[in-house]
Parts: structure tokens; sequence; C-alpha cells
């Protein structure tokens, strides 16, 4: 035998093609969610200054919560902080059903993680960075967002919760 | 059978790697079913208040001991085994590599005290801007330049080898040991950065600020590629030695095990953003294409996946195995080292899988920092890794002391307990966190656990019991086995599982470093380059530091 050829048995060689061919698959399936279905990831938003954040008179987070930008269309902008006390600000969100809501989530202090159950938001919060993504609400209920990064002692008390109207 | 022998010194040097990896192990995973408990609503934390002040301390002592410590260490002493064994010669520089393991020890002593005195609560990916006591980031500078000193050693001894072998293949559990410690010089330079140009002089109050997002990039850096440092090596004892150990079989194939170590070192370091799939600081686009190429670096698992698989079956028909997977039986389960290992395969598998998973750009919005990722971890590293080790040390520890290993039976049980425990406790993570449960929560105190989740929370504190019957039970084999006055009645045979194709038939490009190392740098640089250079140009130096524990 050739020493420069590899020698690769059939059975491997068919394992490898359906092993590429897998993994093409999940490459598509993921773009197709991605691309086709709008299922994105956070994007770079915007940067601010996490010493001044919250307390600039002119960070719409020295004043959070919720604005209504049309007819339910909603931004709301959420400070995440472990200091002087674990907490999201502001910890309740009300909502009619069918808004589509921006949430602007940002930190003064620590690392957070802002993640609301059972729908597709979950993202990290970065001192320094805006974290941005829009979800729309459609099904009447309660809907608790949590802290999901570890942020000091009181990071598993941090959450709160949006209230879906029908 | 005569086989080459490893001086007493190196032995003894190597044995000192596997004895601080055990005590870290030892001591890293008492905190482990305290986590576990705690979920079930068992919560040991207030009883030791004045030892460990909290759930989240404890969690930093398992995370670091075990995730970190008790795999470089052990690592570091296979890898050194392997080099000198496979290469039939000692280390050029015995003292230097010494030097180097002092180092670690220093460097793990230096980030104990902080930790212990609750001064470094900062969990294993210690993220600014929590900011620990100075002593941790320079603890942790100490181990990996330790680890690199300790591969600088290794690559010595190679190019040695070489210079006097220059036309034969290099034997393949020293070329894939080289390789491990390769790539784990080259990914640790982010954690490197990382820490030397922010977290140190931050810590020091030298730097008032620092930027936690372009920290979390360098962190990813070396965090992602850190999985492959720990798996390479289950690898290497999969492809090579296990298959002999299973019964007396050979590997499957000598180019493509290499193949497959080259894809490893060449994809795994410029993927690190699927860490990072929803950081507000990271554009989409790069986070797509390292999605990509971590479903490629999925590719030479399949291939290893396969080959072992292969190379087992080949074990297992040699003892007379028939069927199509009737040959399984046949494996020699009644030895601890291959119960271990087969058992760790299996398990990893399906943690592969669940990766999969993690790494589907996204489809991890559903999943990011939740239990699924603990319960994925303990799969892959907790249990590939881990119980492989484990298996390994139940053959290298009477290898290097002359001691006959203690109660081999109780050691295969230990073997099954920890996968009977890794089932209940991983299955119970994965479920949770499709609910929606969070990692790093003491899930026992949160205000927002739903009853639904209750019966999940008390399986993973029931599969964290068995798992802490198991660990007990690794723990006592290996101490009476270094009690042992029972020695064993020849030196043990290495296990080496021949390649069916002789080596030398192996492509020269399977075992030249340049191509491979130039094509590993230049990916590198194209798909982490752009993104760095414009994260460290907008550097945004303006997070002071928290200690909020």
């Amino acid at each position: 035998m050739n020493t420069r050829q590899m020698h690769i048995d059939p059975y491997e060689r068919n394992w490898m093609i359906f092993s590429a061919v897998m993994l093409v698959l999940f490459a598509a399936a993921v773009s197709v969610a991605a691309f086709g279905m709008g299922i994105e990831v956070p994007a770079p938003e915007q940067r601010v200054d996490p010493r001044t954040v919250a307390t600039d008179p002119n960070s719409p987070w020295s004043n959070p919560g919720l604005r209504e930008v049309s007819p339910g269309k909603y931004d709301a902008y959420i400070l995440a902080r472990a200091v002087p006390q674990w907490e999201f600000l502001p910890k309740e969100l009300t909502i009619p059903a069918g808004s589509s809501v921006s949430f602007y989530v940002t930190s003064p202090d620590v690392q957070h993680g802002f993640k609301i159950q059972n729908t597709n938001a979950n993202f990290m919060v970065i001192p320094g960075q805006v974290s941005k993504l829009t979800i729309r609400f459609d099904e009447p209920g309660t809907y608790d967002f949590i802290c999901t990064e570890y942020c000091g002692s009181g990071h598993g008390i941090m959450y709160g919760t949006i209230t879906v109207t029908p | 059978m005569t086989q080459y022998q490893v001086s007493a010194g190196e032995k003894k040097f190597i044995g000192w790697h596997l004895l601080t990896a055990i005590l870290a192990l030892a001591v890293g995973s008492l905190f482990g079913p305290l986590q576990a408990f705690e979920h079930a609503g068992w919560d040991f934390y207030p009883y030791i208040k004045p030892l460990i002040k909290s759930y989240y301390q404890g969690l930093t002592v398992h995370g670091v001991l075990n995730a970190l410590v008790w795999t470089t260490f052990f690592i570091m002493g296979f890898l050194t085994f392997n080099v000198i064994f496979g290469l039939k010669r000692p280390l050029k520089n015995l003292t230097l590599n010494k030097v180097g393991f002092w180092m670690m020890v220093a460097g793990v002593v230096a980030a104990a005290i902080p930790i212990l005195a609750n001064e470094a609560t900062v969990l294993f990916t210690f993220y600014p801007p929590l900011k620990a006591n100075w002593a941790f980031y320079v603890g942790l500078t100490l181990v990996v330049v330790g680890s690199w000193v300790e591969g600088w050693g290794l690559f010595m001894t190679y190019f040695d080898w070489r210079k006097e072998n220059p036309n034969e293949r290099s034997p393949f559990i020293a070329f894939a040991s080289i390789l491990t410690s390769l790539l784990w010089q080259i990914c640790t330079l982010g954690v490197a950065v990382e820490i030397l140009t922010m977290l140190l002089p931050w810590s020091l109050g030298l730097l008032e600020t620092v930027d936690p997002q372009l920290a979390r990039t360098y962190f990813w850096f070396t965090g992602h590629p850190l999985v492959y440092f720990w798996l390479l090596p289950a690898y290497i004892s999969w492809y090579a030695m296990l298959p002999k150990q299973a019964g007396n079989g050979k590997m499957f194939s000598d180019s493509l095990a290499r193949l497959s170590f080259w894809i490893f070192l060449v994809l795994s370091t410029p993927l690190g953003f699927h860490h990072q799939y929803v950081d507000p600081g990271v554009p989409p686009a790069w986070k797509f294409i390292h999605s990509l190429l971590t479903f490629g670096v999925f590719f030479p698992s399949m291939m290893t996946a396969f080959t072992v698989v292969a190379s087992l079956e080949h074990a297992g028909r040699k003892q007379g195995g028939k069927g199509a997977l009737a040959w399984i039986l046949k494996l020699n389960w009644k030895d601890p080292s291959v119960a271990a290992q087969l058992l760790a395969g299996l398990l990893f598998f399906f943690g592969g899988i669940g990766g999969l998973a993690n790494a589907s750009y996204n489809v991890n919005l559903v999943l990011h920092n939740t239990a699924f990722v603990p319960g994925h971890f303990h799969l892959t590293v907790a249990t590939g890794v881990t119980l492989s080790f484990m298996g390994i040390s139940y053959w290298l520890l009477p290898y290097l002391t002359g001691k006959q290993l203690w109660k081999p039976k109780l050691a295969v049980a230990q073997s099954w307990i920890w996968f009977i425990g890794m089932i209940i406790f991983s299955n119970s993570m994965h479920v949770l966190g499709l609910l929606g449960a969070p990692r790093r929560v003491p899930l026992g105190l949160a205000p927002y656990v739903p009853a639904e989740w209750n019966s999940r929370l008390f399986q993973v504190g029931l599969g964290g019991a068995i798992l802490f019957v198991s660990g007990a039970l690794y723990l006592t084999v290996m101490l009476m086995t270094a009690l042992n006055k029972e020695t064993v009645k020849e030196e043990v045979q290495v296990p080496i599982a021949e390649a069916m194709q002789d080596p030398a038939l192996t492509p020269l490009w399977l075992d030249r470093w340049a191509p491979w190392i130039y094509g590993t740098l230049a990916l590198i640089v194209i798909v982490y380059g752009p993104q760095l250079v414009e994260q460290i140009a907008n550097i945004a130096l303006t997070s002071p530091g928290f200690r909020v524990w």
C-alpha cells in the first residue's frame, strides 16, 4: 500500500458521511429558525456608563418602567441591580394581551441574567451594555422574570412578574 | 513481558499529581451533595456556617476544586506519563517539570486561602465586576503558568525524541498528549490576558475599573477549549488503552484517531462565542459563525465514537462475543478500570447530544443559564471525564506504587453507583432546565419555584446522595490501595492497544506539526481576530468592583 494514502474502513467512511450530513441538517435547522422565523439572539444595542446609568436624569433607567410607544407597543426599561439590594426595577409590569414589548435591560453594578419564563426571552445583563429583546405576549396570565446569572448572596431571590391581562 | 521502565523518580512525580488531584476531588466533592440536598429542601449550609458562609461559597469551592484543580492535576500527571512511556525515554529535564508542578501547587494554595476566607466567592467563572481578593487571581495565574512550564518540559522531551527518530511515526499516546498540552497552551492565552491586563491589577488597586463584556470574551476564549483539555486525556485512554483492557482489542484506526485529534486542535478554540450567544456586546453574525464551527468540532467526536466502539467490538469478538450487540457482555466488566470507562463513555454520549442543543444558536435561548447546563456538564466533565479518570487511576495507582488495588469488586461497584446516581441527578437537572429552572440558584430558597419542579428537585437530592456514596467509595479505595501492605506480584502492565494497521503506514501529514499549528492560529485570527480587535479598540473601563456576597 502507498504510505501516503490513508486507509479508511467502508463502515467508517459511511459513518463520517452520516455525521457530516447530520451536522449540515442541524446547521440548516438553526439557520431557518434564525433567518426564516426570526428567532434571533441579542445584538449590540447601546453602551452606557454603569456608574451613572441609574442616576443620570437623562438616562431612561433613572426612571425605569413601561412606556407605551404606540397602541399595543411598549418599551420596558428595566434595571437589574444587586446594590443596595437584589432586585429588578420595576418588579411588576402589567400589559394587555397582544402587546409587543421591547425590553431594554442594564445593570449599574454586577452581571445579571434576565429570563422570562415560558418565553424565548433569555439574555445576559452586563454592566456597560444594554440588552434588548422584543417579545409578544398573546396569552393572558402571569410570567415571572428571573435573574439567571450569579450576582451575589441575593441572586436566588431576584425576580419580577409580568401580568398579561385579557 | 517486559515494558519500558519509567524511573522511580518520575513515577513519584506523576504520583504527586495524582495525590493532589484526588485531595482536590475529596474536598470539592463534599460540597456537590450539599448543593443537591439544598435543591431537595434539605439545606445543611446553616449548620456549617462557622466554616462555610453560604451556598455560593460552597459552590465556588466545588467548581474550582472539581472542575479546575482535580482535572488539571490529573491531566498533567497523565500526559507526563504518556509522553515518558510512549516515547520510551525519560523527561528531558525533570527539574523543569517539577518547577511547573510546584508552581501549580502554590497557585492552588494561593487561591484556596481567599476562597476559604469567603473573600473570593465568585464561582469558577469569576465574572467581573465581582471582585475577589487578589490572591485568588495570583493563584489562578500560577496554576496556568505552572501547567505551561510542565508542558514545555513535555515539548522538549518530544523534540529530542524526534531528533533521534526523524522518520518514525510518533507513538499515539505521546502524540495525543503533546497535542493536548499544546491546545492548552494556546487556549489559556485568553484567561491569561484577562487576569494579567484587567483582573489582577484591578484587584491590587492599580486599576479602578474593568470592562465586563471584554472580560467575558477573554474568558470564553479559554472556557470552551478548556473542556477539550479535560476530554482529550479521557479520549487517549478510550482510544489507545481501554480496548486492550476490555479484551485484548486493538485500536481500529491509527490514522483516523490522529486526524480527529488534529481537528480538535484546530477547531476547539475558535468557537468560544457559543458561550456568549446571549451577550449583548457580541454581534449575532460572529455568534452564528462560532455556532457553525461548534457543529464542526462535533464531527471528530462522532469519529471518536465510531473508532472507540469499533475497537471495543474488536475486543469483545476476540473474547468470543457474538451478535450485533451481545459482544458488549464479553468485555471485561469485572475490571474496575474497564467498567468505569465504559460507563463514563456511555453517559458521555448523551452529554454530547445535550451539548449539541446548547450549541444550537437560538435553541440556546431556551436553555441558557438554566439547570440544563450543569446537567449537561455533569454528564461530560463530571462523568465522561471524571469517571474515566477514576477508571484510569484504578490501574495507574497500582502501577505507580506497586500496591495491589484494594477490593477491586468494590471499585467496580463504585463505578456503577456513580452511573446510577448520575443518571438520576443529571436527568432531573436537564428536565428542570427545560422547565425554566435557573442554574446557580439555591432553589430551596428561591421564591418563584412552582410546585411542578418539586419532584425533580427531590431527584436532584437523591442523585446527589448516591453520587456522594460513590465518591466516598472511590476515595476509600484509593486511600486503602495507597496504604495496602499487599504489593503487586509483578509490575502492572500498562494497557496499550496497538493499532490494527501498522502506524508506519499512517500518512506523514498526520504526524507533521507545523501545518496544523499554523492552520490553528490562522483560524483563530480569522474567527476571533476582528471581534477581539473591535472589543479591545472600544474598551470601556467603566465597572468598579463589587463584593456582594
